[in-house]
């Protein structure tokens, strides 16, 4: 490549760099700033008077520890489950042709178009026959049905381009067709399982609205605070986003790499 | 579960195989999916008809009241129409960068990785944290407003319903900034499949960026996009707490008017017709995407 | 990071994931401090959301109510409302005290256990009969408990005052000297204006035409609805709005605008107001809404607590009820979250800045010559918010749209009648107590 192709190609990724990071600064620093400098016009765009006050009275409310481990719990929870249902048919769907597949892809995306409202609260009635309202348990499955539809379509488009002929050749050398799924395919589909991964924990993290109403008492964090903040003045509302959205980046931090891994040690 | 094995037939590719299909060995097949649509059907089948039987059914039996109570809404036009033109604005917008953006991470750009994780950070960002975010940035006396004061520029009303342009702008702005990371990863997902052999061998032949681009990769990323881009599609038209966040309902969209039917005027009813409706544009935008895919051949061998 | 530490770190994820549905075992963590365990009693309520009022009352409940352990549940009406009607209709009701506005709980009172023991039990408490007698949801037994009130009154930062009209007096606006103020203010202020309403979406601003700008102006809210007066009052309005900050369009409360200093004058509940004065309470002013032609409207806000039919533990929720309306209890919420007492409980002279100014405002209002109470709608049930928002509509299409007046107020008359023809209600204060309750 040119030189000045290579000079735009930094050009390029440090203009996206700005659009994409600058929001977040901004949140970081109003979220650490004292209240009173975020009633100041024009704002302070530099880190001058700097305050961890809210944030530090956001960190005390009740449930606080309590929500991050329901958080915790139900976002890998979601995860693992959402895999254990979605790989297979996301496999099938790549490997297959069936009849009902494209039906199936598509009352699978449809049932993202409802609105959350109106799932959950016929779910909520249904939990409470079932014992499973106010459980982790309950919330896990909702967000696990809510993620599915990403799973099975982004592993199966993965899949589909795993070479199959790999995979035939481990069988034909006597490997079980299992052996040949984990050994062959799962190392190259790793990316798509990873960016899968991705969003159903990012999803699990920030469902609000059904987790508030399939739950009392065992919130998740999101559930716990961001209702409430809604209503709290302006400098809550940013410490409570940015506290919402770190775990959410060490939580990224750790599956990008697999994401990335098939460029090898290129990128750091 | 995986016992049945990849025996059956390949598929040539996309979501709609085109031509004819050879058979697979269904039983392995449905074994696989089974699971998912048994969890499925146990979550979604039952709210699903109990919400189409409550837009319909009234204290007196069945009636199309609710559905007349919507229409007449002065809200619901107006949702209508802007849910649709975001839509239109939005996805090409979102695809033309989250492509863009993948491909200059392919050029192996210095601080790569760095790049690539603020990249992917918004994805981490609930709507409502995105929403507050850039009402900071948009309302009045917010950061965009501070860096004009800075600059010596007047402030201006960004988010006033008087400019519905720049509100609708700020509108855009802040869903591409939030969304796009979504297809940005599938995107990138993708390429990791695409050899760079069939690019670089390409490239030996002569072709130009702009050839390589057309006809090696896209086609090679065709699967992905395809689900990006229905997947996308049916959560821009699921979206609507940054539009809420930044104009309030000055710039109503369908799902902000089923909460705001379901929780501020506590009519059930009403709000699960206006479902309907989302979920029919859903269905409407997923079938013509898929006759759209399907006209144009496959390229996975 | 290199490619060799791949399959290591895949493993421990791997584990992590396995391992997360066995620290759920226990089906997840309280968050609400009690334990939600066999003993406790929740709380649920829609009201103190803003997170220092909801931890300043959870610190009040840990004080007052001693004899039993109670888990505060703050949750969004919208949740609040689904989660009452799903337990009681499922028969598993979890709650054991449900704490919101009148018209909140007026929706469920089919759900809502009959508390006239309890009523009974408390009669040194001095409710005032008005508000037993809204707490009876248009039946005839108690349904809730009063448990705080409030209103709405106008916050005035004093720099606004060089600007109002010759021989005005702020402590007695009429409408008129309102706008002649806002409109002098705006161009003092180089074109920009100084007063606002809280017309977001989580907004109340459609109190101010209920219970303030319509009975002023008409003496009612829905028999006069589509009369000349009504036409007056929204005409007015629509001047009014001229001189109106247009970011009203996107405030849910004042508080933080006054406080910024984006306007000067703000018209929103009581509890919406107080933290604009908080911090220097001697710049400012709280002062009674203004007056119209007919009298001084005001709308009383009234909470209240009650106990949901099947409701575990309701001996204890008792309890918890009487321990909230003891006059210490009552004190406290008004000191710290500025609701007012509802019962006989003395008003003390050292309260905080703000709350005192909102206090005195109240109190003005209440007992202003002219003065024309509005009570919350009784018996509209789940339809209130609908009707709230005929209300906005009007706003929407005659001020936002520039519709004419007289098509607007037909078109949502029609809209208005037909609830109220579905619901044959009463008509309640300030409209006469003419049955069915319909637009004239």
């Amino acid at each position: 490549m040119s030189r000045r192709g290579g000079l735009l190609v930094q050009l390029g990724c440090i203009a996206v760099t700005l659009f994409m990071g600058v929001p977040l600064y901004l949140i970081a620093l109003a979220a650490l700033s004292s209240r009173e400098s975020l009633n100041r016009f024009p704002l302070p765009l530099l880190p001058t008077s700097l305050s961890g006050e809210t944030m530090s009275t956001f960190l005390r409310s009740t449930g606080i520890v309590g929500g991050l481990i329901n958080s915790v719990t139900v976002g890998l929870g979601t995860v693992a489950l959402s895999l254990a249902v979605g790989l297979p048919a996301g496999y099938a769907l790549a490997r297959y042709a069936f009849r009902g597949r494209d039906p199936y892809q598509l009352a699978l995306l449809l049932t993202r178009a409802l609105p959350i409202v109106v799932l959950s609260v016929p779910l909520a009635r249904i939990f409470l026959d079932t014992g499973l309202y106010d459980t982790s348990y309950g919330v896990t499955l909702l967000h696990t049905a809510l993620a599915l539809p990403t799973t099975i379509l982004i592993t199966s488009a993965i899949f589909l381009g795993v070479s199959r002929e790999q995979e035939e050749a481990a069988m034909i050398f006597g490997a079980s067709p299992l052996r040949a799924f984990v050994r062959v395919v799962l190392p190259q589909a790793l990316p798509g399982i990873a960016a899968s991964a991705m969003f159903t924990f990012v999803l699990s993290w920030n469902e609000v609205l059904g987790a508030s109403i399939l739950t009392l008492n065992r919130r998740t964090l999101p559930a716990q605070v961001l209702a409430t903040l809604a209503d709290s003045p302006l400098a809550f509302r940013f410490a409570g986003g940015l506290a919402l959205v770190l775990p959410a980046l060490v939580f990224i931090a750790v599956v990008r790499r697999y994401l990335l891994n098939m460029w090898g040690t290129t990128l750091r | 579960m995986l016992a049945a094995g990849p025996r059956g037939q390949p598929v040539p590719g996309g979501l709609m195989p085109p031509g004819a299909r050879r058979r697979g060995r269904p039983p392995a097949a449905l074994l696989l999916i089974a699971p998912s649509i048994v969890f499925m059907a146990a979550l979604f089948l039952w709210p699903l008809v109990a919400g189409v039987t409550q837009a319909f059914t009234g204290p007196g039996g069945p009636t199309t009241a609710y559905v007349r109570r919507m229409a007449d809404d002065p809200y619901f036009w107006d949702a209508t129409r802007n849910t649709a033109l975001l839509i239109v604005v939005l996805i090409p917008l979102q695809f033309a960068l989250a492509l863009a953006m993948a491909l200059l991470l392919r050029q192996r750009p210095r601080f790569a990785g760095l790049h690539f994780y603020i990249w992917v950070v918004p994805l981490a960002i609930s709507d409502l944290a995105a929403g507050l975010v850039w009402l900071s940035v948009f309302t009045d006396r917010g950061y965009l407003n501070s860096v004009l004061d800075h600059l010596g520029a007047g402030p201006y009303a960004w988010l006033s319903f008087e400019n519905p342009s720049t509100m609708f702008l700020a509108v855009v702005v802040a869903e591409l900034w939030r969304a796009t990371s979504m297809v940005f990863v599938i995107v990138v997902a993708g390429l990791q499949n695409v050899p760079r052999d069939y690019d670089e061998a390409a490239a030996v032949f002569g072709a130009t960026y702009r050839q390589r681009v057309r006809h090696v990769l896209l086609p090679q990323l065709r699967p992905s996009l395809q689900v990006a881009l229905i997947l996308r599609t049916i959560l821009a038209l699921e979206a609507f707490a940054v539009a809420q966040a930044l104009t309030g309902r000055n710039f109503p969209l369908l799902v902000g008017e089923t909460y705001q039917w379901y929780y501020q005027l506590q009519n059930p009813n009403v709000a699960t017709a206006i479902a309907l409706v989302v979920l029919a544009l859903s269905i409407v935008a997923a079938v013509g995407y898929l006759r759209l895919m399907r006209g144009q051949p496959g390229m996975h061998g | 990071m290199t490619h060799r530490s791949g399959p290591i770190s895949r493993r421990a994820l791997l584990a992590g994931i396995a391992a997360a549905p066995v620290l759920g075992a226990c089906g997840g963590v309280s968050t609400t401090g009690s334990g939600g365990g066999a003993g406790s009693i929740t709380l649920m309520s829609n009201q103190f959301s803003p997170v220092e009022e909801k931890q300043r009352f959870e610190r009040i409940l840990q004080e007052r109510v001693t004899g039993e352990k109670v888990a505060f549940n703050q949750v969004e009406t919208g949740i609040f409302a689904s989660t009452l009607q799903t337990q009681a209709d499922a028969g598993k009701v979890r709650i054991s005290v449900a704490g919101a506005l009148h018209g909140d709980l007026a929706p469920h009172a089919s759900r809502l256990t009959d508390l006239d023991d309890v009523l009974a039990s408390l009669s040194d408490r001095g409710f005032a009969e008005e508000l037993t007698g809204l707490a009876k949801l248009g039946g005839s037994t108690t349904k809730y408990i009063p448990w705080m009130q409030a209103s709405y009154v106008l916050a005035v930062h004093k720099k606004a005052l060089q600007w109002l009209p010759p021989g005005a007096d702020v402590q007695r606006l009429t409408y008129d000297q309102l706008l002649t103020w806002t409109t002098a203010a705006r161009q003092a202020n180089g074109g920009k204006p100084v007063f606002g309403i809280p017309a977001g979406v989580k907004g109340l601003y459609h109190r101010f035409f209920q219970g303030f700008l319509l009975p002023s102006f008409t003496g009612g809210q829905i028999t006069t609805f589509r009369g000349p007066d009504a036409v007056t009052a929204w005409e007015y309005m629509k001047q009014l709005w001229a001189q109106t900050a247009r970011a009203s369009t996107t405030y849910d409360n004042l508080q933080e605008p006054l406080q910024r200093g984006e306007v000067l004058i703000g018209f929103d509940h009581v509890a919406r107001l107080v933290g604009a004065p908080a911090g220097r309470p001697d710049d400012w002013l709280m002062v009674p809404a203004p007056s119209g032609p007919k009298g001084l409207g005001y709308m009383l806000v009234l909470a209240g607590l009650a106990i949901p039919a099947g409701a575990p533990e309701p001996a204890k929720a008792k309890n918890v009820i009487r321990a909230l309306t003891t006059p210490e209890a009552q004190i406290d919420v008004l000191r710290q979250n500025a609701f007012f007492p509802v019962t006989n409980a003395a008003v003390p002279g050292d309260l905080p800045g703000a709350v005192a100014l909102a206090e005195a405002a109240v109190k003005a209002q209440r007992e202003a010559p002219g003065a024309i109470l509005s009570l919350p709608p009784v018996g509209l049930g789940a339809r209130d918010g609908e009707v709230g928002q005929i209300f906005k509509n009007c706003f929407k299409e005659i001020c936002l749209d520039g519709r004419p007046v007289r098509q607007v107020l037909d078109a949502q008359a029609r809209e208005l009648d037909r609830i109220l023809g579905e619901l044959r209600i009463p008509c309640w204060r300030p409209d006469p107590a003419g049955n069915p309750c319909r637009v004239a």
